[in-house]
């Protein structure tokens, strides 16, 4: 699943439409956008490289984590960064986002150092990350910079789009990006989210900009508020090591494709799982009480054996179920509204008889649904 | 003594081992606490730690909280000189306490307010010579009283947090900063709580037991250790000259 997202960056956009765009979202709960975003990063990168993607260069607006770390980690993912420096660059809006060393180097002494000019050959610091349009046009001419201008293609992966809400408001970081995805040189767009620190409305925005969604939650929810006990202690120790990651695609057709699978955390990297079934999860979720809350397979079936009372007449008559229409049993008679008028009649007074036919055998004898769920009145 | 009865937090964040170079450079910790259970002493250890006799670690400490003399009276009774360190250049003490920022400018011009301190801590830390970078530690007490100083900008704190946090890879040093969990409860959404825990590679909060108060066990520590993939937990109790530290049921009382 997480190789159907990477192939839709690499197979990027059509002519005449909006560039897939990827929202990876996680909260504090399940916090690992970071490693699932480096993931399809350094995946995407391979593919520009081995010039198996529509997209010649790939662009990265970094904001929460140095160029070197980016880096570094393609650089462990064994690609050589020295001579793939054509194909790469990273605008970074890290070292100096709001140009304050700018200011202080104009007032004291204040030197950059050495390793600032180390990665500047694949990295471009930027100051302005409050003017959206100064960025937009540094990116798009950091990517033509790259593949020359025409229709080559290039790709973008920002991290994350959680510090330009902060420094503008959400509106200009919506158009921003939709002008990034109608640019026709822009191949594919990723960035990186941590919905907690943002309004729910805000979330919303960025997943409609979207046309993939992939989201981590925990394995497990804690218990409200409560984080002292020891129960709780071993959730977050599970929950820092797995979670689920449950993707939407939009379809160019306008259908939704939601697929779901876990992700494991360790230290050489992230690996993604499929769902173990349902039964085993649930189980690990039962609590541990001292008597059986589930029903063995005899319990099973002698309860599916018991007859309701009021499901039989009490005259050895099979259960009748009325399906709409006159049964084939009451179609043999002839008058069959005298024959249940017969009955009425010879039962006469004294007791009273509650005759019942089920609507069909799906529905439980002991289903908590209301019968008069389907009355429109 | 004192080494090993805090084994538990050291071995939780690697400095039981050697502790030069710092196995916390290059690192963010946030320690986070209550008004029930407060984080400063393990504010306090690690300075201790890093002023360690047998390293020339440095700590640059930004208080907001209190003066010199009351961290010197403390890290006394833990066996650590903070003004003979002062006086050999180790430990550098900035005093925040009457620091307002000016209304309105939000820090806008060097002179004042949280940029001139960025620039402050960055000129001392380019002092020393370049072998020392990495066993740098930026210890910031506290980050409400920080937000306070700066008329409740959180906003504008933060922008100060992530320059301090490009520190740590500029010089790789380590930056550890301490705020109060529940000043925020209140809120729907904690937002400035939430972003340093995601700026954090090390996350040690301080909480109550589920069972509340008790004289034997003051609190429980987890230590969530991002670059380890590791969290762990256990008890503490704070005593006069030193702090416990044991997993649940093994309280000596």
């Amino acid at each position: 699943m997480a190789e159907s997202i990477c192939r839709a960056l690499r197979d990027g956009a059509l002519e005449g439409e909006l560039a897939p765009a990827l929202t990876i979202k996680d909260s504090v709960a399940s916090p690992f956008a970071l490693q699932v975003f480096s993931h399809v990063l350094s995946q995407l990168f391979s593919s520009i490289l081995a010039g198996k993607s529509q997209s010649r260069g790939l662009v990265v607006v970094s904001f929460s984590r140095s160029p070197s770390f980016y880096l570094d980690l393609l650089k462990n993912k064994g690609t050589d960064i020295a001579s793939s420096n054509k194909q790469i660059q990273i605008l970074d809006c890290y070292s100096d986002p709001l140009g304050w060393k700018d200011q202080l180097a104009g007032s004291r002494n204040f030197t950059a150092l050495s390793n600032e000019v180390l990665v500047s050959s694949t990295a471009i610091v930027f100051r302005e990350v409050k003017h959206m349009d100064k960025l937009y046009n540094s990116i798009i001419e950091l990517g033509k910079g790259l593949v020359g201008g025409g229709k080559i293609r290039f790709s973008i992966a920002i991290d994350s789009v959680d510090e330009m809400l902060r420094h503008a408001p959400v509106s200009s970081v919506a158009r921003f990006l939709s002008n990034l995805r109608s640019h026709d040189q822009i191949s594919s767009i990723f960035w990186l989210l941590h919905s907690d620190l943002h309004e729910a409305r805000v979330t919303a925005v960025l997943e409609y900009l979207s046309s993939i969604v992939a989201s981590l939650e925990p394995s497990h929810q804690l218990a409200n508020g409560q984080r002292g006990d020891l129960e709780n202690f071993s959730l977050i120790k599970h929950n820092s090591k797995k979670g689920k990651f449950h993707v939407r695609f939009k379809k160019r057709n306008g259908r939704v494709r939601v697929m779901s699978e876990e992700v494991h955390i360790e230290l050489s990297g992230i690996n993604f799982t499929s769902l173990p079934s349902e039964g085993a999860i649930n189980q690990g979720l039962v609590p541990k009480v001292q008597f059986s809350l589930q029903l063995s397979e005899k319990e099973r079936i002698d309860k599916a054996n018991v007859v309701l009372p009021f499901e039989h007449q009490g005259n050895g008559k099979p259960i009748q179920i009325y399906d709409g229409r006159r049964s084939l049993v009451d179609g043999k008679h002839e008058r069959p509204f005298a024959a249940v008028e017969n009955v009425q009649t010879n039962e006469n007074c004294g007791s009273g008889e509650i005759i019942y036919y089920r609507d069909s055998d799906d529905e439980m004898p002991d289903s908590d649904e209301d019968p008069d769920d389907d009355l429109d009145i | 003594m004192n080494q090993r009865s805090s084994n538990l937090l050291d071995e939780a964040l690697g400095l039981d081992q050697v502790i030069e170079p710092w196995p916390l450079r290059c690192r963010v910790v946030a320690i986070e606490d209550q008004v029930d259970t407060s984080g400063s002493f393990v504010l306090h250890h690690l300075l201790k730690r890093s002023l360690s006799p047998n390293s020339s670690n440095v700590a640059i400490f930004i208080a907001f909280s209190q003066p010199f003399s009351h961290y010197d009276r403390i890290l006394r009774k833990l066996g650590c000189n903070l003004v003979s360190q002062r006086d050999n250049s180790r430990f550098f003490f900035f005093d925040m306490l009457k620091l307002q920022c000016p209304d309105g400018d939000e820090g806008i011009t060097p002179e004042g307010g949280l940029i001139a301190l960025y620039g402050k801590i960055h000129k001392t830390i380019s002092a020393l010579p370049e072998i020392s970078w990495k066993n740098v530690s930026i210890i910031i007490d506290d980050l409400s009283l920080m937000e306070v100083a700066a008329n409740g900008s959180s906003d504008y704190v933060l922008d100060f947090l992530h320059y301090c946090s490009t520190l740590t890879s500029e010089f790789d040093c380590s930056l550890i900063t301490l705020n109060h969990e529940d000043i925020y409860s209140n809120e729907d959404r904690p937002t400035f709580l939430i972003q340093m825990e995601y700026l954090a590679d090390i996350l040690i909060k301080a909480e109550p037991l589920a069972t509340g108060l008790a004289t034997d066990v003051h609190g429980q520590l987890t230590v969530s250790n991002k670059g380890w993939n590791k969290v762990s937990n256990f008890h503490f109790k704070v005593k006069e000259n030193v702090v416990e530290c044991f997993y649940p049921g093994r309280s000596r009382g």
